[in-house]
């Protein structure tokens, strides 16, 4: 019991630390509260859903900023898209250079979407590293036997 | 896509016009196809009728000309014949002096003849001899005989100049002669030319012979001489013409006087002025010699007939010929006729000319009367073509104007501001409302407009029409409260036997309801307007009813009117269609109740049938001018221009609503009195759906009505039938069993003084429900006496309610009625079954507890309820978002479809959808122009919901 008590501590800390150091916000904690008995893998789903979108249009991103001609607008788009997926997971940092990315796209700057892509890959390798482990986490209070605090309030 | 569809549509239509054109070309007929030879044919034709008539003449002339020359002929024949007939007794008769010379001169000796014996007997015997002027006989006297001769007669021979005769061989001098001639006497025949010739060939043949014609002696008139040869011994049988000479003894002669006789002969004959005669002797031919006649020929020359004269001389022949004295007269018989047939043809052919004319003249007009129809039909459809357009292109931008006001009265506005932005907001509403009207008409008209089947709660949706007018409808019963008595009313009534769910399309027909409603509404100043809907068989039932009864009793409707001027309808103001006075309503009100118990079972057994509804909306307002009823379904026209001036509004709702209740198999009907008021009244067929769907249905219906009422029972106090039964029909619906009294004293009296006696035979109600008339009527103090006794009966505890209904109440008056003891509440009028739940969940402290959604925060309840099995449609290319949008929607237990393009949307959207509203994402890469406007039409027509999301920008 103790050890499933200390997973359970351990889960909350990890969550708070990632929503202290800016990893997720608010819109994360929605996503949890829409998780219940009839879709007890919503998280998950969403969030996996996510990885894969992202890693798609970070490919995208990267075979479009490597054209002669960069078309500023097909990156716009898959910038966008990027940014509605991340701030729908709640991803916070990803969406915040999303931002950014956007404003250079606009401003048709290839150094700074250069340097935005680089941003964003970091991003979102950190948070995917985050919250795969945040999920091997519940995964292991689930394995052994506890609930998962959700939603924290 | 719609550019295209119309340049189609404008192809085909064209198309067409050119097919028609040619149908019309085709259609030509052969008087029109030949109309350049019209003047030419009717040229044709008189000159026809011209010869036509000119041989009709020409025949009839011939005719005349064949017969007058047959009378010519018979003339002509009837008077030689008669000539000849004369001539040859006068012939005879000379023949027989001769043989009387003879024998009375040669055979008797002495002579028994002399001068004047032959003078008297041939005087005597002359009327013998018409033709003849005088006869004289001469003697044959050789040479040798001469000087005894004249010795003998004492006078010497003489020749015809009275000379004395010359030496010759013989002489023939006259011996004996009549008295007309007797001036030759003594001359020598033989001196005369024709004479001499006469007297050889008469003495050799021994026959009358003729001499030709010459001027005789004496009278210088033409003439012939006649000469027979006179015998002195009898001849052999065949004598020789020397024997003959031999024997001749003298000769006996006459002159034929021929002018003077025959002009005498002819006199005695008809027709003789009509016709010329001449007579030649044509012995020696071709030399005629004239007898008789002007040898100068005058007179008609054309016609001529000769007949042969026989006179007894072989030697010489003779002729006549006859001519009409004057030329043939113009046949008029005939001339007329020709005229007249020319004449005739003449009109005929003008008439046929002038008809044909006509009919080439009413060709063109027809054909250009077509192309006219043509015309006017292709710009018909190009009017409706771009109203509906232009309304379409209207309707877009008015969307977004409207929208923009509402999110602008969100905002911080100051009060001038809000009052503008609401103004606004209220005209837009009014413009998109008459585009839509537009446009639904011209759908319909198009045919384009197909009405839904779905099932719906038709009782409901009367509520809600009657909800949104009822503001309206009290304002009017204020106005004219202080006046009337009765106030403005608006009430609906549904027939039992109608089922509670049936299937159709419930927004039309909340279209019509509204339609009707807002007209009467609008029309009306003070009376009722009044929903009534019954099975449609049933309220035929109710009209064949009311006739027996118009055969049988007579009219006491009338009577009524006369004599109370009270009405038994819902206000009590006359209505123009008295079927729906209280004696028709009781009728199958009653019925209603009375069949409870059947209905479930004939709704069970006909689960599958449609059912025709009859709905009749009835007002007390100024009704329509007779002269407008008949255009009162045309579409923008209003019963006089000043309807839109006082009233408002296009004059198109009724026709629409006339196309809807087609749409759904019905008709739609008015009556109306000018004055008294108006009852449209339509019916439709719906489907009935079967129990599951019914099931379905009440768990979608959010605003079922609740059921804690049932068992209930209440006591409506209410003078008017008709009202306490709407109030009954509400009351009905929630479960309540409710009892209608006239009176608060028959209320009183029901409830029982003493209520340990009634609870035995009489209902005790939980609720009284008193209408303000009722209770105003100055029963206030039996109200007051009544309660007091209720409460000393001990019934303190389960006291029924006491509720005031008003269609609109001021505050004294509300006071008042608490005062009295009616502390519960009022309900307002209009009635509505929600309502009334409402009120009377307040008043008997049910409290609101329905369940909620478990373990949900408080604050989603609402949603919950808002989304509660609501069909809803998530559009956004972002996988993630939609997940995540779909799965908050789910949450509340929505029903959540997605997909991923606005094309996708639209697929899913095209009418008819299933989805009561939509989620989409606007900044989708192909969410172009397009796409977007053909979401907003397809979901604005649809009355669903449509969020457009800026999803977390």
């Amino acid at each position: 019991m103790d050890s499933v008590v200390l997973l359970q501590r351990q889960l909350v800390d990890y969550t708070a630390q990632l929503f202290n150091e800016g990893f997720l916000d608010d819109q994360f904690n929605q996503l949890q509260q829409l998780q219940d008995e009839s879709n007890p893998d919503f998280v998950v789903e969403v969030v996996t859903l996510f990885f894969e979108d992202s890693e798609r249009l970070l490919n995208e991103l990267a075979k479009a900023l490597e054209q002669q001609s960069i078309d500023y607008r097909k990156i716009d788009a898959h910038v966008h898209q990027l940014k509605g997926s991340s701030s729908s997971i709640g991803a916070q940092r990803v969406q915040k250079v999303c931002i950014a990315f956007r404003n250079y796209c606009e401003e048709r700057n290839i150094e700074g979407c250069q340097k935005c892509l680089q941003q964003v890959k970091n991003e979102y390798s950190l948070v995917k590293t985050k919250l795969e482990t945040l999920f091997k986490l519940e995964q292991q209070v689930l394995a052994a036997g506890g609930s998962i605090p959700w939603p924290m309030q | 896509m719609t550019l295209k569809m119309q340049q189609s549509y404008h192809r085909s239509v064209a198309v067409k016009v050119n097919e028609q054109q040619m149908g019309t070309k085709r259609g030509y007929t052969f008087i029109q196809a030949n109309r350049t030879w019209l003047p030419k044919v009717l040229l044709l034709w008189v000159i026809a009728m011209a010869l036509f008539s000119l041989t009709i003449y020409n025949g009839m002339d011939a005719d005349n000309r064949v017969r007058r020359k047959e009378v010519l002929g018979s003339m002509c024949d009837q008077r030689a014949r008669m000539l000849q007939d004369q001539f040859s007794v006068s012939v005879n008769h000379v023949h027989a002096l001769a043989i009387l010379v003879s024998t009375f001169h040669y055979y008797k000796n002495p002579s028994a003849i002399d001068q004047e014996t032959f003078a008297e007997y041939t005087a005597r015997t002359a009327f013998e001899r018409p033709l003849l002027s005088g006869v004289a006989y001469a003697r044959r006297v050789i040479d040798s005989e001469r000087q005894e001769f004249e010795r003998q007669h004492g006078w010497t021979i003489k020749t015809m100049e009275r000379e004395p005769s010359p030496i010759r061989d013989e002489y023939a001098p006259v011996i004996f002669s009549q008295e007309t001639v007797s001036y030759i006497e003594s001359l020598d025949m033989m001196s005369g030319e024709e004479d001499r010739e006469n007297i050889l060939r008469a003495r050799a043949t021994g026959k009358a012979v003729l001499t030709r014609p010459f001027r005789l002696l004496g009278s210088h008139h033409l003439g012939v001489v006649l000469t027979f040869p006179v015998y002195k011994s009898k001849l052999p049988p065949s004598p020789t013409a020397a024997q003959r000479i031999e024997a001749t003894a003298g000769y006996l002669g006459g002159a034929f006087d021929i002018e003077s006789l025959v002009e005498n002969l002819l006199g005695q004959l008809a027709g003789n002025q009509a016709i010329l005669v001449n007579v030649y002797d044509i012995t020696n031919s071709p030399d005629l010699l004239i007898m008789y006649g002007h040898q100068n020929l005058d007179g008609d020359l054309s016609l001529l007939h000769e007949s042969k004269l026989d006179f007894g001389d072989p030697f010489r022949k003779h002729l006549m010929t006859c001519r009409y004295h004057e030329k043939a007269p113009a046949s008029w018989t005939a001339l007329t006729t020709a005229f007249l047939f020319f004449v005739i043809g003449l009109l005929v052919g003008y008439i046929l000319y002038g008809a044909a004319i006509h009919i080439v003249k009413v060709e063109d007009d027809f054909h250009e009367m077509q192309e006219l129809k043509v015309r006017a039909e292709a710009a018909d459809i190009t009017k409706s073509q771009f109203l509906a357009t232009v309304s379409h292109e209207i309707r877009t931008p008015m969307n977004g104007i409207l929208g923009m006001l509402a999110l602008l009265l969100d905002t911080d506005l100051s009060s001038t501001q809000r009052d503008y932005a609401q103004t606004a907001q209220v005209c837009g509403k009014a413009l998109i409302a008459l585009i839509n009207e537009v446009l639904d008409r011209e759908k319909i008209e198009a045919g384009k407009l197909e009405l839904e089947a779905v099932p719906f709660d038709i009782r409901s949706i009367l509520d809600d029409v009657l909800s949104l007018f009822s503001e309206k409808s009290r304002n009017k019963g204020i106005e004219v409260s202080t006046r009337e008595p009765q106030e403005g009313q608006l009430a609906v009534f549904v027939s039992d036997k109608v089922p509670e769910i049936v299937v159709g399309d419930p927004g039309r027909f909340r279209q019509i309801i509204t339609n009707l409603v807002g007209n009467s509404v609008k029309f009306t100043e003070r009376g009722h307007i009044f929903v009534k809907v019954h099975l449609y068989e049933n309220a035929k039932a109710m009209t064949d009813t009311k006739l027996d009864t118009c055969l049988n009793g007579g009219s006491n409707e009338s009577a009524l009117s006369s004599g109370s001027k009270k009405f038994k309808t819902l206000s009590g103001c006359e209505a123009a269609d008295d079927q729906n006075s209280w004696d028709k309503f009781k009728h199958f009100s009653d019925e209603d109740f009375r069949s409870d118990a059947s209905i479930n079972v004939m709704t069970n057994n006909e689960a599958s049938e449609d059912v025709g509804l009859m709905v009749c909306v009835e007002d007390t307002g100024i009704g329509i001018p007779l002269k407008a009823q008949g255009r009162v379904f045309m579409p923008f026209v209003q019963a006089d221009s000043s309807t839109s001036r006082h009233y408002g509004g296009t004059g198109i709702g009724l026709s629409i609503s006339k196309c809807l209740v087609e749409l759904m198999g019905g008709q739609i009907d008015f009556i109306s009195r000018p004055e008294v008021g108006s009852t449209f009244s339509f019916t439709a067929v719906f489907g009935t759906c079967k129990k599951n769907v019914f099931n379905n249905m009440e768990k979608r219906n959010a605003e079922a009505l609740p059921s804690g009422f049932r068992g209930l029972k209440a006591l409506v106090v209410d003078g008017n039938l008709v009202r306490a039964t709407v109030t009954r029909y509400h009351l009905k619906r929630l479960g309540i069993l409710a009892e209608v009294v006239s009176s608060l004293k028959l209320a009183a009296s029901s409830c029982g003084k003493n209520g340990s006696l009634t609870s035995g035979g009489k209902i005790q109600p939980d609720i009284i429900l008193v209408e303000k008339d009722s209770w105003i009527s100055g029963e206030d103090g039996v109200s007051s006496v009544w309660q007091l006794d209720l409460k000393q009966n001990g019934h303190a505890f389960q006291l029924p309610k006491m509720i005031l209904l008003a269609t609109k109440i001021t505050n004294s008056e509300f006071d008042k009625a608490k005062g009295a003891g009616f502390s519960d509440t009022v309900i307002m009028k209009p009635l509505r079954a929600s309502m009334v739940a409402a009120c009377l969940q307040q008043v008997l402290g049910m409290g609101k507890k329905r369940s909620q959604g478990k373990g949900m925060p408080n604050g989603s309840s609402f949603l919950q309820s808002l989304l509660c099995g609501k069909r809803i449609l998530v559009v956004d290319d972002n996988r993630v978002n939609r997940r995540v949008a779909a799965g908050a929607l789910k949450k509340f237990g929505a029903d959540v479809e997605c997909a991923e393009s606005g094309k996708k949307a639209l697929e899913l959207l095209q009418l008819p959808h299933i989805y009561d509203a939509c989620f989409m994402d606007i900044q989708m890469p192909e969410m172009d122009g397009y796409v977007f406007q053909s979401c907003f039409m397809i979901l604005d027509c649809s009355c669903s919901v449509i969020y457009w999301l800026y999803f977390l920008e």
